[in-house]
């Protein structure tokens, strides 16, 4: 993890490996409860425009649930 | 004012709930049955003579001065050792026993000096209160027979005689005015239980002795000062007795150190302190200390103490003392510049989990109504936020449910990632009593701490590679559910059962069991069964827990992991079980509940949640910001990347104590104004432009909240030597920024406190000097506080059962670096070793070693004592290696109280999932020998000379 930009892949990430033992749809909402809670809006907004660069290096659910955080 | 008297009744209070009634002196007593007659009297006011006695350990009847006549019986029995019962007539003075007590008296004096006046116990002596009390005039055998007095008789040495012992900082030996009444050697086992002390010989050669004839310092002795404290003449002294005197009036008031947060008395001469003693009525502690508390507070004197307020433009610059006003109007132009420049979102503030409740409140609302964002948080990110995430997800509020009293109702108890003999000393001595009562006790620890074995104790340990607690966890609750040890009654009563079932489901697959799992974990399948067994059939089980669970990756999972075993095993919901974090700082509870968490007011409340909000603006008269802001770790990102350039830093050395020591430095490095708050100059004070000087415990009024959820009040002493409390500086600065908080005094803060948050409704300070303490949640419905939580259901409605699925984290040993270190305290150290590094505590502990297993060490030449290189991925420091088995091969283990061994720039920047609490206690490391220090600790050691200049004062010709 060298930038911080890496490390708010990797957070997202870690969030999601928690959640994903509990069912996708479980997980999804348990996911972006989460980051909606908790990342100041500068976070959010830099994963967002990861998100929208094609979102390389997040996991499935993880991109679910910022999807649906996004619209919301 | 005046000196505080504590009662000594003589023998411990009986729990009892069976009463009986005898008559005293004529008086009718009414008392708990096993309680011993001296109790009985002292309860009814009569004092019966006694040395040997005292309430802090049991009866011993060895002095035969609290003799008394008991009417039916022969002899004169001691009143100490006999227990109150139905009908008992006893006379406690009559002509026979006034001949007994003053023939006792005159044999104790004619081998003991009479060097009174100049006596360092001379107005707190019982040996002389009892000469008095007694009435003895006359020493009829002299003073020249065979005696321990004198060091020569007749012009030839005294083999009897022995020298003072000087050895301990704090407190002195001196053999020749030892009565052996054995107070201390039983106050050393029965309070402390390090047994360090024995009587050595027997009769006239009955001597007391550290370990084997040691010294105090080379023996067991941990320098508790419980012996000094049950010494009943100047045997054992506090040193500052001895230079100063005896005090002349005290204060109560809560220790400053760990989260255990002792009662202690300051006892005072005018402003001087002359020594601080653990106050009896303590909840926390009931009258015991540890080495820090009780002796270590000489910091607050400490030479390199900063008193005035000092700024600087660029870091390179040397610092300038200026006035306060100057400072204020500075750091608040500096804020004010950036929040025009960057942006409102780019400052923040870090509040001290060592400052009190007030100051905390203070700074968070600086920065949520002055700053006008919510970039706030506080060190216990980096300790115990996954705490407060774990519990309340779980149970519903951010807390242990227990009392410290608790323990002494437990069956079993589990310490998961803690060593309380080092970090939180007074509850380990109250928990070894416990364990000596026959507790069984199960320590899942990657090392094998002084809590495996220790006198009297011997653990059932689970010795776990570190990074696997959520998998031995999970291990743990597999075995309770598929051995069918699940106390289901309680689980269908107080938890979801859905929930539960699913769980349940989860943790009985195989690949959970402790067979599977034994190959991540290193620990014994049967072993890891055995355990599992006792916690869930042995009676009242206990976990408590500290920064070993939280300060990992999975950290947030394995409190779940925790909460889960509590409840699947009935262990919540009354005295002697629970769930029990034991915090490091002593106010980490205090500062996580006034909301200093970037999502959270005060009180654990969401800062989206509109109604909440809504009261605070109307309190505050001011518009707040409904979105979280930035952890401390998402600070330094921000800083690094150009949007966050300002933070106010009250209480705490993030450079040395926050995880990655070069991502630190370059983020405090980016930031255009830094300023610290703080009694020194730290390490984080080397990067910043403002320093406001910070007052200590001794000096300020307020509260602390220990891990209990107690609150206690904090009693100024002595006049801030900086001329402001910390509470005042903050409202200063807010001055200056434009928020004007006027509060005169911390009760009002607290009254605030009380007015918005729900937990706190019936905190005040009054209500605190009249009960001592309260445990939250204090309002309408518990106006005494709540020692237990969760009775009769959980505060969230039905405990919730959340699946804990093992991920490993990803620092990981290979070939490069293959050990895993971990880090953990020492006894006489605190945390960054700010304060503890300022006294004489440096005897016990100069230095961080490295401790390395034997064949790890051989592996790679090195010896016991060498110095060796420790590197990571993230950096690389030196420090000597000590060679032990305590660490399991392939585990390395070290602490982290010197800036100059600088530990965390070898750890990285991994964090738990949910809280990004850092990932102190895996990192993968290698080793080898070394000449010295790493290039970057000695160009760290030039910056820092740099940093700390200040420039001379310059006077104005005339």
């Amino acid at each position: 993890m060298t930038s911080s930009h890496d490390r708010l892949i990797y957070m997202a990430n870690q969030i999601g490996w928690f959640f994903r033992s509990q069912g996708h749809a479980h997980a999804v909402s348990g996911i972006a409860d989460h980051i909606h809670k908790f990342w100041d809006p500068r976070m959010r907004k830099a994963i967002f425009a990861h998100l929208d660069a094609g979102g390389a290096g997040l996991d499935p659910n993880v991109r679910e649930a910022l999807e649906s955080l996004k619209t919301a | 004012m005046s000196l505080i008297q504590e009662t000594d009744f003589g023998t411990p209070r009986s729990k009892s709930e069976t009463m009986v009634t005898l008559t005293i002196d004529g008086q009718s007593v009414t008392v708990p049955e096993g309680t011993s007659i001296m109790r009985a009297a002292m309860e009814a006011g009569t004092q019966i003579p006694k040395l040997c006695a005292t309430d802090m350990v049991d009866a011993f009847g060895s002095c035969r001065l609290c003799l008394v006549e008991i009417e039916g019986r022969a002899g004169t029995p001691a009143s100490c050792t006999t227990p109150a019962m139905n009908g008992l007539v006893v006379h406690t003075q009559n002509d026979r026993l006034k001949k007994l007590r003053k023939g006792v008296m005159e044999l104790y004096i004619s081998d003991h000096p009479l060097d009174c006046l100049t006596c360092a116990a001379n107005g707190d002596c019982e040996l002389q209160d009892m000469a008095g009390a007694v009435g003895l005039r006359d020493v009829r055998y002299g003073y020249e027979g065979e005696n321990h007095v004198f060091a020569k008789s007749s012009g030839t040495p005294n083999a009897a005689w022995m020298p003072k012992d000087e050895s301990n900082p704090y407190f002195t030996y001196d053999p020749s005015k030892c009565i052996v009444c054995s107070r201390c050697v039983r106050a050393c086992e029965e309070v402390q239980g390090t047994f360090a002390l024995t009587i050595s010989g027997r009769g006239f050669d009955s001597r007391v002795s550290p370990g084997m004839s040691e010294s105090f310092l080379g023996s067991e002795c941990v320098s508790c000062g419980a012996c000094v404290q049950a010494c009943p003449t100047a045997t054992l002294t506090e040193k500052s007795v001895i230079e100063i005197g005896q005090p002349e009036h005290s204060a109560v008031t809560t220790c400053a150190y760990c989260g255990v947060g002792c009662t202690f008395k300051a006892e005072m001469r005018g402003e001087e302190v002359v020594r601080m003693v653990p106050y009896k009525d303590g909840k926390a502690n009931r009258g015991h200390s540890c080495v820090k508390g009780r002796f270590a507070w000489g910091y607050t004197n400490h030479k390199e103490r900063i008193l005035n307020p000092m700024i600087r433009n660029k870091i390179t610059d040397p610092w300038r003392e200026v006035s306060w006003d100057e400072a204020f109007d500075y750091a608040a132009s500096e804020f004010k510049r950036i929040q025009a420049k960057y942006g409102r979102d780019s400052v923040g503030g870090i509040t001290s989990s060592r400052c009190t409740n007030e100051e905390t409140y203070l700074v968070q609302k600086l920065i949520r109504a002055g700053f006008g964002n919510n970039n706030v948080d506080t060190c216990a990110r980096v300790c115990h936020s996954p705490t407060g995430y774990g519990l309340s997800a779980t149970f519903g509020t951010s807390a242990g449910t227990q009392d410290f009293d608790s323990v002494e109702e437990t069956d079993v108890v589990m310490i998961i990632g803690a060593n309380p003999a080092s970090a939180h000393p007074v509850f380990a001595s109250r928990l070894k009593k416990r364990l000596r009562q026959g507790a069984k006790l199960i320590v899942v620890d990657p090392r094998r701490t002084e809590m495996v074995e220790s006198p009297h104790v011997k653990a059932l340990h689970l010795p776990l590679m570190p990074g696997t607690n959520v998998a031995v966890l999970t291990a743990l609750a597999h075995v309770i559910v598929t051995e069918g040890l699940v106390d289901e009654a309680f689980v269908r009563e107080r938890c979801d059962w859905s929930e539960f079932e699913e769980w349940a489901t989860f943790v009985a697959d195989p690949k959970n069991s402790p067979e599977a799992t034994a190959i991540m974990t290193g620990v014994d399948p049967k072993a890891l069964r055995e355990a599992a067994r006792q916690f869930a059939t042995g009676g009242n089980g206990a976990i408590y827990y500290g920064l070993g669970v939280t300060e990992h990756s999975q950290g947030t999972t394995t409190v779940i992991a925790i909460a889960n075993l509590a409840m699947a095993t009935g262990n919540i919901g009354r005295p002697g079980v629970g769930v029990n974090p034991l915090r490091g700082q002593n106010n980490v509870q205090g500062s996580c509940d006034m909301g200093s968490f970037p999502h959270e007011l005060p009180g654990y409340r969401h800062i989206a949640g509109d109604a909440v909000r809504e009261q605070f603006e109307a309190m505050w008269n001011v518009k707040l910001n409904p979105e979280p802001g930035l952890r401390i770790p998402n600070m330094f990102d921000a800083a690094i990347e150009g949007t966050f350039m300002g933070i106010y830093v009250q209480g705490e050395d993030i450079l040395q104590s926050d995880p990655n020591t070069k991502h630190v430095v370059a983020a405090l490095s980016s930031m255009e104004c830094v300023v610290v708050h703080d009694l020194f100059l730290n390490e984080t004070a080397n990067y910043a432009h403002v320093f406001l000087p910070g007052s200590t415990f001794l000096e300020k009024d307020g509260t602390f909240t220990n891990a209990e959820r107690r609150i206690q009040r904090v009693r100024k002493v002595v006049s801030p030597r900086n001329g402001l409390a910390d509470w005042e500086v903050t409202i200063r600065l807010a001055k200056a920024m434009g928020l004007d908080m006027p509060y005169n005094h911390p009760s009002e803060i607290m009254d605030e406190i009380a007015a918005l948050t729900p937990t706190f409704a019936g905190v005040s300070f009054a209500k605190l000097d009249e009960l001592g303490s309260v445990q939250w949640p204090c309002n309408e419905k518990a106006p005494e506080g709540t020692p237990v939580m969760h009775i009769g259901g959980f505060v969230r409605g039905k405990g919730k059962f959340i699946i804990t699925e093992y991920i490993p984290t990803d620092e990981r040993t290979g070939p490069r670096y293959p050990l895993l270190l971990t880090t953990g305290r020492i006894l006489s150290q605190y945390n960054v070793g700010a304060q503890t590094r300022r006294t004489e505590n440096v005897v016990w502990h100069s230095e961080d070693m490295l401790e390395i297993h034997p064949h790890d060490a051989e592996q790679r030449g090195v010896r016991d004592g060498d110095w060796v290189r420790l590197k990571s991925r993230a950096g690389e420091t030196t420090l000597r290696a000590e060679i032990t088995d305590r660490v399991a091969p392939g585990v390395v283990y070290t602490t982290f109280h010197h800036p100059d061994t600088q530990a965390n720039v070898i750890t990285t920047d991994y964090s738990d999932w949910a809280t990004n609490c850092p990932e102190y206690k895996v990192t993968a490391v290698q080793i080898s020998p070394s000449n010295g220090p790493s290039e970057w600790q000695k160009a760290y050691d030039e910056q820092a000379r740099h940093s700390r200049r200040i420039a001379p004062v310059v006077e104005a010709a005339e």
